[in-house]
């Protein structure tokens, strides 16, 4: 016992110093996201260069922060929630996590489809999902949409990434939003009939999996096909841009807001706002290869060679509201 | 002295009950979870999924069970009986899978043998016929797992046969049993205790797995959770559905203390077991080889040629901090827990009854709930008591977000990992040897320092290193309660194959290798002092 009392102060002591933290200074601005340290960090290091504000974050997926968000309440040191997927976005809203903010340069930026009526979030980049093909074996005029790839011409030629990815969980929400949960579920076991295998576990095996043959079409997103493009030019794969005569082009966000207990509420604000113009913009949405949410900047030079589409223009929140629905609807139809 | 009950509370227990309660935080405020109705969640889990994630889950735990009792016994049996060529590496090289994150594994796997992989495109070239096989099916699922789980089982059952020594063997041998009816009635079940402490960790793994088998796409009881958290927006049902993983832990303490039985670890080496080379020797080295090239040397070469292509992008300045704070934590908070280890082991020692064995069980539930739920939970709990000091002393938030609290959270996730070995190695310090000791005029400290630290040591270090090793693999829990800035190689792992960027995630998966690597090789070291 002696021992252990001998240990035990120094060691309260060394756990108390650890917990302890130095005092906030005010030009500062504490963020979580889930963006990779490798993209975000240029973005907050030219802010910081630019205004002086530091700027502290941590990263991590957007169920463990929203959860972290939760539990501090009031306590929270954090000012701004920086993350992918409007569903994300919206749950965090459900959960009462952000608060509106009024901002004409946010409105002024980033087209109202893209952002909360309330303005609790605003996109800062758009990432398209649409179909990729194998430029081998498919002529463009085979495909149309993403509701075509359940007919039956496409039997044993469909690979699909696990519906588990809120990528495919947004873009089945908002089939069901524009065609009714029937009409999506149809499309749905279409979907599943013409698999051709298993469905795997990211967008790359499946672009993988077309170029080895193994099938012929699928759906992924642009900055994936962008960046095995990057790697190799001579790529046989071609993006097709789904939908275009109906409700256009599948696109979801990465976006912000601003936490409901921030402590420098005006600085998040700030950076918001920065983040929502052409520099900003630009360092975003480059980074990853994905659109800028902003309609005046343009994209990547190899991201415009994919060409112009319509986007359809239903609220991204639409994500988040019908995902709950599109998981179970995916359940049922026996899409893992 | 006269013998009267002491109204006092007892020490000891409140030292035992204060680590337990450590642990049973988080785990409250998963149950609490039940308080709320989630039976529609539960409904449609039911009607869709929930049965065949049950049936994939069993059939895991089935196979991978089976795999790593095959590979870690026999491996185990071989190094520590029968000399071969090779042997001494391979003793040491066996180990070295420990190091190797088993959602890295996977993900190696997938890609390299899946049909898009190298193997089944060369397959087809060579073979026009050749139709291709699922990387993805249960098989490869199972055969992964074994791989990276082994070494739990291998480590401790080694150090059992090397510590029954080769008499009751030759005993056995001489009372008319051949060499396999001696290695099944004699030497296994004296090793039984180690052999069911190997298994219960690799298990436990298995079960909170979630990287590894989403790699898969084979989904198992923790997709449900997570489906049920980041689909379905219910972190309650999710907790709900991670709060009955505990029953089977309960069930694996329950397979270890049968396996146990009345078994305890023979005290003294006695004459070194192993024999004679015989002629399937070379068979021997095949064997074990075949082992450490599937399990590592293939898959990080693997690893290595995929960062050949971004060693530059990928090595800057902030990647040798990373590494740098990667084994600082796994080393001090590995000393942590091992610590807080000990402390309980030498409790139960001291008090050796139901309630104290309760608690240092409670203690060591961690381990088997999935790492990012645990993590939650911690920081739900963290959260409440920081609250609550705010309310009293109008503090800021003080333990969220703190290295301490980080730490905590691996003594609560890696307890059971760090108890097993030192239980084992005080369990073989006969109290007569310390009675002995004082009764040579040895104070109390001096009798510790001569007689229980030289044997309790060996076991130390074997938590020590294990430990150490799982913490700097560890993702969920430094994710989510890291000091801004405190971003180690497994923070950078996950950024990276978050964004699917898996090859890129190559470099510091190596890095995180070659660190988790000094461990195994200074356990390695000690082992062979035995």
């Amino acid at each position: 016992m002696t021992v252990l009392r001998r240990l035990a102060l120094p060691a309260l002591a060394l756990l108390v110093a650890a917990c302890s933290e130095q005092p906030e200074p005010k030009d500062e601005v504490v963020v979580y996201t889930s963006r990779n340290d490798e993209l975000i960090k240029p973005v907050f290091d030219a802010y910081t260069e630019q205004t002086g504000v530091s700027i502290r974050y941590i990263t991590d997926n957007a169920g463990a922060l929203a959860a972290r968000l939760k539990a501090e309440g009031e306590q929270s040191p954090a000012d701004l929630l920086v993350t992918v997927d409007a569903g994300n976005l919206w749950q965090a809203t459900e959960e009462d996590l952000l608060q509106p903010v009024e901002s004409t340069v946010l409105e002024g930026n980033v087209p109202e489809h893209l952002r909360d009526g309330q303005g609790r979030w605003f996109g800062l980049t758009q990432r398209a999902r649409t179909i990729v093909y194998s430029s081998e074996r498919v002529q463009p005029s085979e495909l149309s949409s993403y509701e075509a790839l359940a007919d039956e011409q496409w039997k044993g030629r469909l690979c699909l990434r696990t519906s588990k990815k809120v990528y495919n969980q947004s873009l089945v929400a908002t089939m069901i939003e524009r065609l009714g949960e029937e009409e999506a579920e149809r499309v749905v076991r279409g979907w599943v009939d013409n698999l051709a295998t298993d469905v795997f576990a990211n967008d790359n095996a499946v672009m993988e999996a077309i170029i080895a043959g193994q099938c012929d079409v699928g759906i992924v997103n642009t900055y994936y096909f962008g960046r095995l493009q990057r790697d190799n030019p001579q790529l046989p794969l071609k993006l097709f841009w789904a939908n275009q005569d109906s409700s256009g082009t599948h696109v979801n966000i990465s976006g912000g807001g601003v936490t409901r207990n921030a402590p420098n509420r005006e600085a998040a604000v700030a950076l918001l706002e920065w983040m929502s113009k052409p520099e900003a913009q630009k360092l975003l949405a480059d980074g990853n290869l994905e659109y800028p949410a902003s309609s005046g900047v343009e994209a990547a030079e190899q991201v415009k060679a994919w060409g112009d589409f319509k986007a359809d223009d239903l609220n991204v929140s639409v994500a988040g509201s019908r995902q709950v629905e599109a998981v179970k609807l995916m359940d049922r139809a026996g899409y893992r | 002295m006269p013998v009267t009950a002491d109204r006092r509370p007892d020490r000891y227990l409140i030292i035992a009950g204060a680590l337990a309660l450590a642990v049973l935080l988080p785990v409250a405020v998963l149950l609490s979870a039940w308080r709320g109705d989630e039976s529609e969640t539960w409904r449609h889990l039911v009607d869709t999924v929930l049965w065949r994630l049950l049936g994939h889950t069993a059939w895991l735990v089935i196979g991978v069970g089976i795999g790593v009792l095959l590979l870690g016994v026999s491996l185990a049996w071989l190094v520590a009986t029968q000399d071969f060529p090779g042997r001494r590496v391979l003793d040491w090289a066996l180990l070295l899978p420990l190091a190797m994150p088993a959602y890295v594994l996977a993900f190696v796997v997938v890609q390299g043998l899946d049909y898009a992989g190298p193997v089944q495109t060369a397959l087809r070239q060579w073979w026009p016929g050749f139709s291709g096989f699922s990387a993805r099916h249960p098989f490869w699922v199972i055969a992964t797992l074994s791989l990276v789980f082994y070494p739990y089982v291998y480590m401790l059952a080694r150090l059992a046969f090397l510590t029954q020594g080769r008499a009751v063997m030759e005993q056995a041998r001489l009372l008319g049993r051949g060499p396999w009816a001696a290695f099944f009635q004699v030497a296994l079940p004296m090793a039984r205790p180690a052999i069911a402490a190997g298994l219960a960790l690799a298990l436990m793994e298995t079960l909170a797995d979630f990287g590894a088998v989403s790699v898969f796409n084979f989904d198992t009881f923790t997709t449900a959770i997570y489906k049920s958290w980041y689909g379905l927006f219910n972190l309650a049902a999710a907790a709900q559905l991670a709060s009955l993983l505990l029953l089977f832990v309960l069930l694996a303490l329950w397979l270890e203390r049968r396996g146990r039985g009345r078994a305890r670890y023979g005290d003294r080496g006695g004459r070194p077991m192993v024999a004679v080379r015989s002629r399937w020797a070379w068979l021997m080295t095949c064997y074990a080889g075949l082992v450490v090239v599937l399990a590592f040397v293939l898959p990080a070469a693997r690893l290595l040629y995929w960062t050949l292509d971004d060693v530059a992008r990928g090595l800057d300045a902030r990647f040798m901090s990373l590494a740098l704070r990667t084994l600082t934590l796994g080393i001090s908070a590995g000393v942590l827990v091992v610590g807080l280890a000990s402390v309980l082991a030498w409790l139960q020692r001291l008090r050796p009854h139901r309630l104290m064995r309760a608690l240092v069980r409670t203690a060591t539930m961690g381990y088997a709930l999935p790492g990012s739920v645990l993590a939650v939970g911690i920081v739900i709990g963290f959260a409440a008591i920081d609250r609550q000091l705010g309310q009293w002393f109008g503090w800021k938030q003080l333990l969220v977000g703190s290295l301490g609290a980080l730490f905590l959270a691996y003594v609560i996730r890696f307890m059971a990992v760090a108890f097993g070995p030192v239980e084992s190695a005080l369990e073989r310090v006969r109290p007569a040897l310390l009675e002995a000791a004082r009764t040579l005029g040895a104070q109390p400290l001096e009798a510790a320092r001569r007689v229980l630290l030289p044997m309790v040591a060996p076991g130390l270090i074997t938590a020590l290193l294990l430990v150490g090793i799982d913490i700097m693999k560890e993702m969920p829990a430094t994710l989510l309660l890291r000091p801004f800035g405190w971003d180690t190689l497994a923070v950078r792992i996950y950024e990276l194959t978050a964004e699917g960027e898996w090859q890129r995630a190559a470099l510091p998966s190596l890095a995180l290798v070659a660190v988790g690597l000094l461990p195994v090789y200074l356990l390695v070291r000690r082992l062979r002092h035995f």
